[in-house]
């Protein structure tokens, strides 16, 4: 099972107490009504599938209900950090895994 | 307080070498939703709202515990709960909050005994011992969103919605049994 640091909580805890909720830093466009049909379709159905340090939103929901997003390593499955929604996106360079 | 039929009265349901497994009479609860003017709030409650999550406090027989960055949850006695909902009524206009009686939702099931906090580990993903005494969490049990309230070293309760209630008595009964019968 996954250890999982909640940025909210403050305490490293199991994987069972929160879900995945795909892939952070998607960003909804400003004015929708002038996005093109492309615009809008990439917005709602396009994410990567990243090999490596992909960046990720988690919720924990049977604990403090806060969406917040994570950094992992899709090859090792290992986190790499975990920072509260709305935080800027982290180097990848600067993470290291095992850290919080 | 609406009577459930796969729930038992309030009182012990089991007691063993292990631990007792019981339901308490069902208290008043409040949700409480807010961002700012948690002072004011506070004030008008006249509680000091916690603001570290699992941090709990209270006056009189009223108490609050943090359940997540603006989310609090309040137990009192079932005959307080109009007087705390009008406390928050006479201040929202200047403090806006969401305020909701949620009395009918949930059970409280008390675990106390020596072995209460092993008895834990059967559902418990997370570690007893992370939940210090005087503080509580919002966690995940046996597969149902609880809120677990540590009173003492060896002591507990968890307030579980009524429907899960039935499943988890059990669960807690067999684990009782279980315990009280290792060797020695």
């Amino acid at each position: 099972m996954l250890l999982i640091h909640c940025p909210y909580c403050d305490e490293t805890l199991p994987e069972v107490e929160f879900t995945y909720a795909g892939e952070a830093h998607v960003m909804r466009p400003e004015d929708p009504s002038a996005a093109t049909d492309e615009d809008w379709h990439a917005f709602l159905f396009l994410r990567d599938n990243i090999k490596g340090v992909h960046f990720e939103r988690w919720r924990h929901v049977h604990g403090c209900g806060r969406f917040f997003n994570a950094a992992r390593n899709t090859i090792t499955d290992r986190f790499l950090t975990t920072y509260r929604a709305g935080a800027p996106r982290p180097d990848p360079g600067t993470l290291t895994e095992g850290g919080e | 307080m609406t009577a459930h039929a796969d729930i038992p009265p309030p009182g012990t349901l089991i007691r063993t070498a292990a631990a007792r497994i019981g339901i308490t009479a069902a208290p008043g609860r409040l949700s409480l939703r807010a961002r700012d003017g948690l002072g004011a709030l506070g004030t008008a409650l006249g509680i000091d709202l916690p603001g570290r999550i699992g941090g709990r406090a209270g006056r009189d027989a009223i108490e609050a515990m943090c359940l997540g960055p603006d989310e609090w949850v309040l137990l009192s006695p079932p005959e307080e709960v109009a007087a705390l909902l009008a406390a928050g009524a006479a201040v929202y206009a200047a403090h806006p909050h969401s305020l909701v009686d949620i009395s009918g939702r949930e059970t409280t099931i008390a675990i106390d005994g020596p072995r209460a906090a092993e008895l834990l580990t059967l559902g418990l993903a997370r570690d007893p011992a992370g939940i210090a005494p005087g503080d509580g969490r919002r966690t995940y049990f046996d597969g149902q969103t609880v809120i677990l309230w540590r009173d003492g070293e060896t002591r507990f309760r968890m307030d579980v919605w009524h429907s899960f209630a039935p499943h988890l008595l059990g669960l807690l009964d067999t684990g009782c049994r279980e315990l009280a019968a290792e060797a020695p």
